[in-house]
């Protein structure tokens, strides 16, 4: 099992490392001086000189990335154009807010879609299974940022009751802050959740342990909760693991309509500067992020589930 | 006057003429199929249906709501926001047309060559469609965006690089069970060339399914094109596409609610109706495709 990790891992880190090789690369195959895309079109050739030199773009391809690595290794992730200061601090600063936003999101889609989705199964084609169906094909196919202006439009600026823009400041504000944007994040996965907990109850209701518990006349009750739904969660885990990029996408949105801050606003602002050592090391963020929940995910369904663990 | 049930018959009984009935019994691929040919239709007819100029700035009221001049009402600029979402659709169904024409050539081309090639060329292909996949759609698009400036073209190419690997992994999945299959094989003992086998006899037995994606595509597809415009970086003013239409609004929605009312409907009418239709066919064509995401 430890063998296999090691490999996803290694794996991991090495599609991390194309990824934004990849990405500097197109930086290099874009006509057109870097330095001068970043500095503007006015910058004198002094200016753009200096620059080449302190980016360190003076130097072949192969080097810039050997030292865009190393330094990476040393927890460098380069410095801002404008300010001078540490992107790797900038980054982490707006990280908890983003991070916050998407745990209370998935935990509140979670906590409705599960429930959801095993009603919808056991109820097969009863009306709620029907409703529910239908729901979580709407909210899964509306784009989130759609959402986040019609929830902004209708809870913030026309009902007013609640806050449409920032973080807040104590527990209690922020919380009253974080309702809106989380319910716009978190709502298309209360579909996702309710449809592949419901895909997989069917199919674990229909196996034979299940058969056999009814034959020992435990109460239906017992079998569902007891037996049936630990099993039929799983899938929630692995799915969970690659939903991040969508969460994290769904994020940037929330982030900019609700002004909150997080590393989705701080993104769109590096974009509009055109500040590349920012836009890179966001980009680096989250990929790494994305790359954490899959190997995550696959770790705790190992734990969970005993055949997975087997299989590796 | 008797030969036309007779043909009406026949068609039906055709496979064609079956899945058709099917798709108008169920009631929400029909619902989708309305919802889509309503957004296709009066794309192709904008010239005919819009009753205003789009980008045309009228000195009449600004920020008006719904009116019998402006059913969608008029925006900051005093423009008739019902036209600027019928140019809109022209917008969003032009980027996932090309997207999804440009995805699926190469998703096919990769996949077959992954999925047919020898094992380190799908070891190799494979890493890269991680690689692509990892990093969530509206990130890369913004990285792409810094580096080459927003504008429609970066939109599709970025939406095409992001869905590549979705049609490739289907595409070598495919290949690879079939390519050790009898009729391969024997195909082969004739002397049958590799692109022959790959495009007379894979191929065909791959479009089903990668149809079906595709449709399912559509409104994520559309989705990131208004996202991206949305935010200021994908289609530029004073074009109009859902997404510049929603901004505008944003800006002012502390003005008038209308302009975002306006500006969403589409964007949900286009996903829920590609959604429906999407789920419908592949219910019909294709039980077997995975349910989830």
């Amino acid at each position: 099992m430890w063998i296999y990790f090691g490999r996803r891992l290694i794996l991991a880190i090495l599609v991390v490392v194309i990824a934004v090789t990849l990405l500097n690369a197109m930086l290099h195959l874009v006509p057109g001086d870097p330095a001068v895309m970043i500095l503007g079109p006015r910058a004198t050739p002094e200016l753009i000189e200096a620059f080449r030199v302190r980016m360190g773009l003076d130097q072949p391809f192969h080097v810039q990335m050997a030292t865009f690595f190393w330094r990476l290794l040393q927890g460098d992730m380069g410095t801002d154009v404008f300010t001078g200061r540490s992107v790797a601090a900038i980054v982490l600063e707006q990280l908890p807010f983003t991070l916050t936003l998407i745990a209370v999101s998935i935990l509140w889609a979670a906590a409705l879609g599960i429930p959801l989705g095993c009603f919808s199964a056991i109820r097969r084609n009863s009306l709620l299974d029907k409703v529910t169906g239908l729901l979580s094909v709407s909210v899964i196919s509306i784009p989130a940022f759609v959402m986040a202006l019609y929830a902004l439009l209708i809870f913030a600026v026309e009902l007013k009751w609640l806050p449409a823009i920032g973080a807040g400041e104590g527990f209690l504000d922020s919380l009253e802050h974080l309702i809106l944007p989380a319910f716009t994040v978190g709502v298309s996965w209360v579909g996702y959740m309710a449809r592949i907990v419901r895909a997989s109850m069917l199919e674990v209701l229909g196996e034979t342990h299940v058969r056999m518990a009814r034959a020992f006349g435990l109460t239906e009750r017992r079998i569902v909760f007891g037996y049936a739904l630990p099993i039929a969660i799983l899938p929630t885990v692995t799915l969970l693991g690659v939903g991040v990029a969508y969460l994290v996408s769904a994020a940037v949105f929330a982030e900019v309509i609700f002004a909150r801050p997080g590393v989705g606003a701080l993104i769109v602002e590096a974009v509009d500067s055109r500040n590349y050592p920012i836009v890179l090391g966001c980009v680096l963020v989250t990929t790494a992020l994305f790359v954490l929940a899959t190997l995550v995910s696959d770790l705790v369904n190992a734990l969970l589930d005993p055949r997975a663990r087997e299989s590796l | 006057m008797a030969e036309v049930p007779a043909a009406g018959r026949r068609f039906r009984e055709t496979a064609l003429g079956q899945h058709l009935g099917q798709l108008l019994r169920d009631q929400l691929g029909l619902l989708g199929l309305v919802l889509v040919l309503l957004v296709v239709l009066s794309a192709l007819f904008a010239g005919w249906i819009a009753p205003y100029d789009p980008l045309k700035i009228y000195a009449g009221p600004r920020l008006a709501p719904p009116s019998w001049e402006h059913w969608f009402g008029t925006d900051h600029l005093g423009r008739d926001i019902l036209s600027r979402v019928i140019a809109g659709g022209q917008v969003a169904l032009q980027v996932a047309a090309a997207t999804i024409a440009a995805a699926l050539t190469l998703g096919i081309a990769l996949g077959l060559l992954a999925g047919y090639g020898p094992e380190w060329l799908d070891n190799l292909l494979l890493l890269l469609f991680d690689a692509v996949r990892s990093f969530p759609v509206i990130i890369f698009a913004l990285a792409v965006v810094t580096l080459l400036g927003p504008s429609l073209y970066t939109v599709i190419l970025v939406v095409t690089i992001s869905s590549v690997p979705i049609y490739a992994r289907i595409v070598r999945t495919q290949t690879q069970a079939m390519k050790h299959n009898e009729f391969i094989l024997a195909e082969r003992a004739m002397g049958a060339g590799p692109l022959r086998i790959l495009g007379v006899h894979i191929l065909p037995n791959v479009v089903g399914p990668l149809l079906i994606l595709a449709s399912m595509d559509v409104p994520l597809v559309i989705a990131v094109e208004a996202g991206l415009s949305f935010l200021g970086m994908g289609v530029r003013p004073p074009t109009p596409s859902w997404g510049t239409i929603l901004n505008d609004g944003y800006n002012y929605i502390r003005n008038s609610p209308w302009p975002v009312i306006a500006g969403g409907i589409p964007i949900v009418v286009v996903t829920l109706g590609f959604t429906f239709l999407g789920e419908a066919l592949r219910d019909i064509f294709d039980p077997k495709l995975r349910k989830d995401l």
